[in-house]
């Protein structure tokens, strides 16, 4: 019984790390379905994420929700302002360069925010109403931090997947995600898609720094995080949002036993063994569908 | 206007198109051999520095810049390339063994890596080839018995029959010696059979295999010289530094030679090197303009990487072609004075290429 | 036992039958064309000629060999060359590159004497030189030798490429959509230029052609499809004139499709 306890917590905190890990793979993957381009500063994302939200709560005094809310926004327009700028105008070219780009622009964010005041290389942390507190069950003890993560990234999945299904903009992104001419030739702005696709997904990767927070601290390097969502987004088919998040927990869930039952060094590249084992056998992804170019 | 009176088709395949051209390249070789003698040693060991990354980056450009397969793993190449021959040399093999064996092993690793390769194109390669890149960086820290783990290992400097190259200037040579070497050999393979093999799968894998061009073989291939000339950076640098540890060959090494080719200017060799010397001089440029810059700024750990970052954003911005492609430019200005037309090199407005449908 | 031929091939992408049961032979020597409308599956037989889709059944027979297991580019090294219907050239590289690419199967050398350049590698470059600028006589594109093809006109790409073709000396030629956005001087050239390909350099052609003044001028024999099913095939005249076939392009109004 104490076995069968211990497995469940590894798989639990497992669980927990893997919703962050397919939080930031669906933030890869809807911008990779929109523009194929795999945006490697989404990690930084969360990096800023989770300053602003420091800052919101610990100088400002914000409660928690409300930082929550409003870093979320605050991150959406930063994508905005990210594609308005920069990506817009690198339409059409090379995809090797343009995911250059994007670790240039990670590089760039991640310093950037070490040079803020009050920020700098230092280890934060701030408290959320979740801090400290358990939850028993038997002799199970979870903590409400890593369940409020599971279920807060289960919300805001049925929120996307709302949103994605019954909203008008939402259908036509999914529209130019299939085919980017036919949808112009229907009247929809894929340049509003674009922008709109890349607001989603810098708030999405605002949120997950939040959610972060509580279990990493809040630190320039805590993005690198993102580099453990690539395998996630690879072994859901890269195009897929449900896949994932599945890939996301599988990661998760794999790394968490690896770090218990597998001899040290395991649990750092667990994932990039399953991903690479995925690519051979399955060079698709689990969700993902081969497409083959037209000759 | 220069031109060429062809009347022999070995004209079309000499190394140097225009007699000009060779005695330019004749001089920056005799300018290179030269250099020690007017600069001091920090500036020789600078140079040393662009030689070997240079080697590196030629191998990276093979593959990236030539085949269109991108590898954000190649600091593993060149971490296999640093151990083997720590390794070899610290068992008492001789340095003209160590680092042919450590190019070699890199290869055969590169081999297995394009295996996969051949199923996977574009982004997923990059992907595969990270993590690749992550495990290789894990077994160096925990295969202590072999490479010491996180300890690091001590080199000595390497040295042929009697000549032994410790000084700065010395090593500067080797390393001016195996670049302009490994410069040939590329520049070779590029101008024959195999090089061209390479660019049609970089242009059009389906025309490519139309032609008869195996993509197992010639992938695989691309990816095993490209290791290998890493491998044979790897190798330079470990006897360079003389102290290796696996932290010296994580992502962000990947990432910075991915850096260097884009900077200088993919599909070209000269981009090759252009780039190495520029992201080696990077540092030196930062900090001779430090004195100019806002106390508070100056200070910061973080500057050097915020440069970094935007300097990669400007390139690809304002300069895709990189400094090989501003050369060009420049070079075509003036050969044109003063018809130059600004346009001749405006890139083509394209609008949502997808491959994918 | 005939050149080429196509036994029975069928293949669906996802429940569409793109090609069902489709047989037809091709003699050495003769121009072979494929008609039919848009979607009737004609390029997909080139695409499964190159191994670029497997087939779901039947095969290909070519000179008493089935080449429809073989890898992709053994179908190339077997001496069987295709174009592209919307053009597929190396475009960052030079015309002449791009025929010494069709050179390819040709070549004897190996990594280690290309790296050291050996007098053999130079003398093998000379010759496919020599074999790139004989093609490049035959097809006129003197003017276009050391240019990037990324910046030529459409009907010069198409040119260049059914050069490259031409360079690998192929004894079977595919030809999909040769005169597809060319213009009334480039088919005229290209008519000829097909027919010298069969009289004077031997080279057997199968060609897929949306063109009837062309396909009728200059086809041996003529192939129709409509749905992935052979309407008819035999002698142009026949071919074009049967009713199903121009039912099938025109509708129930019977026209004559030739024009």
């Amino acid at each position: 019984m104490e076995l069968f306890n211990e497995i469940l917590q590894t798989i639990l905190s497992g669980v927990s790390i893997g919703c962050i890990y397919g939080l930031v793979a669906l933030g890869f993957v809807l911008i990779f379905k929109a523009t194929e381009i795999i945006n490697f500063a989404q990690g930084e994302m969360m990096v800023l994420g989770a300053f602003i939200a420091l800052t919101l709560i610990n100088v400002l005094g914000f409660p928690y929700w409300i930082a929550l809310l409003l870093t979320t926004v605050l991150l959406g327009l930063f994508g905005m302002l990210l594609e308005r700028t920069v990506l817009r105008s690198l339409i059409g070219e090379p995809v090797f360069a343009i995911v250059m780009l994007t670790i240039g622009l990670g590089y760039f964010v991640r310093s950037s925010v070490s040079m803020v005041p009050g920020w700098g290389t230092d280890t934060h942390g701030f408290r959320t109403p979740f801090t400290d507190r358990v939850v028993r069950y038997g002799e199970l003890v979870l903590s409400w931090e890593q369940l409020a993560i599971i279920l807060m990234t289960g919300a805001l999945i049925l929120i996307l997947f709302a949103f994605f299904r019954f909203t008008r903009i939402g259908v036509a992104m999914r529209a130019a995600s299939q085919n980017q001419l036919a949808a112009a030739y229907m009247g929809i702005s894929v340049n509003r898609v674009f922008s709109l696709t890349w607001t989603i997904s810098a708030a999405l990767g605002g949120f997950a720094g939040v959610l972060l927070s509580p279990i990493t601290f809040v630190h320039m390097n805590m993005g690198f995080i993102g580099l453990k969502a690539f395998p996630a987004a690879v072994l859901g088919g890269f195009g897929s949002i449900p896949g994932a998040i599945v890939g996301g927990l599988i990661i998760g869930i794999t790394e968490s036993l690896a770090g218990v039952y597998l001899p040290v060094g395991w649990k750092d590249i667990a994932a990039y063994i399953i991903l690479i084992l995925v690519l051979i056998i399955r060079p698709q992804g689990l969700f993902g569908i081969q497409e083959k170019k037209k000759v | 206007m220069r031109f060429i009176m062809k009347r022999d088709y070995y004209q079309d395949i000499r190394l140097f198109k225009y007699r000009s051209t060779f005695f330019w390249y004749l001089a920056l070789v005799i300018g290179c051999f030269l250099a020690p003698t007017v600069l001091d040693d920090y500036f020789i060991s600078q140079l040393t520095f662009i030689c070997m990354y240079s080697v590196a980056t030629v191998g990276l450009m093979l593959l990236t810049g030539y085949t269109g397969q991108v590898s954000m793993g190649h600091a593993a190449f060149f971490g296999i390339g640093a151990f083997t021959s720590a390794i070899l040399s610290s068992k008492g093999v001789p340095f003209v063994l160590a680092l042919p064996a450590a190019g070699l092993l890199a290869g055969v690793v590169g081999i297995f890596i394009g295996l996969p390769a051949l199923r996977l194109s574009g982004l997923y390669l990059a992907i595969a080839t990270m993590g690749f890149g992550f495990i290789v960086e894990e077994i160096l820290v925990r295969w202590e018995s072999l490479t010491h783990g996180n300890m690091g290992m001590m080199v000595d400097p390497p040295s042929i029959g009697p000549l032994l190259f410790e000084s700065e200037t010395s090593y500067y040579y080797l390393t001016l010696v195996i670049l302009t070497l490994t410069i040939l050999a590329a520049r070779n393979i590029l101008r024959s059979p195999t090089g061209r093999a390479m660019i049609a799968i970089r242009d059009s894998e389906v025309a490519a295999q139309a032609m008869g061009i195996s993509m197992a073989k010639y992938k695989t291939t691309a990816f095993a010289i490209s290791a290998f000339f890493t491998g044979v950076a790897g190798s330079l640098y470990a006897h360079k530094l003389t102290f290796i540890n696996p932290e010296s060959f994580t992502i962000f090494v990947s990432i910075e030679f991915l850096a260097m080719i884009i900077v200088g200017g993919l599909g070209s060799i000269h981009g090759a090197v252009f780039g190495a010397a520029f992201i080696i001089f990077l540092p030196q440029l930062i900090i001779m303009t430090k004195d100019y810059m806002p106390k508070y700024l100056a200070d910061q750990t973080g500057l050097d990487p915020v440069l970094y970052g935007l300097m990669i954003i400007l390139f690809i911005l304002f300069e895709p072609l990189g400094i090989y492609g501003r050369w060009r430019k420049t070079r075509f200005y003036f050969e044109m004075f003063p018809l130059y037309k600004k346009d001749t090199f405006r890139r083509e407005k394209k609008y949502f290429k997808a491959e994918r449908h | 036992m005939s050149f080429f031929e196509a036994q029975q091939i069928s293949i669906s992408f996802g429940g569409l039958m793109a090609l069902n049961g489709v047989s037809f032979e091709v003699n050495k020597g003769e121009v072979f064309s494929i008609i039919g409308p848009n979607g009737a599956g004609k390029t997909t037989i080139f695409n499964c000629i190159n191994r670029y889709y497997d087939l779901d059944e039947g095969s290909f027979i070519f000179k008493d060999k089935d080449i429809s297991k073989v890898r992709p580019h053994v179908v190339a090294d077997l001496g069987i060359s295709r174009t592209f219907q919307n053009i597929e050239l190396f475009k960052n590289t030079t015309a002449i590159d791009n025929l010494l690419l069709g050179r390819h199967r040709h070549r004897r050398s190996n990594l280690f004497t290309e790296a050291l350049f050996s007098p053999f590698v130079q003398r093998q470059e000379i010759d496919s030189r020599e074999k790139a600028e004989e093609v490049i006589d035959f097809l006129d594109l003197q003017a276009y030798r050391d240019q990037m093809v990324a910046g030529l006109p459409f009907g010069v790409q198409k040119t260049v490429e059914l050069g490259r073709a031409l360079a690998m000396e192929p004894e079977l030629l595919l030809l999909d959509e040769p005169s597809s956005g060319m213009n009334m001087e480039e088919i005229e050239d290209l008519a000829f230029w097909i027919t010298d390909i069969k009289e004077e350099l031997g080279i057997t052609i199968l060609m897929v052609e949306h063109n009837m003044r062309l396909v009728k001028e200059i086809s041996d024999r003529v192939l129709a499809l409509n749905f992935g099913v052979v309407l008819t095939q035999g002698d142009p005249k026949g071919v074009l004139g049967h009713p199903e076939v121009m039912q099938a392009y025109l509708g129930d109004e019977g026209v004559s499709i030739t024009g």
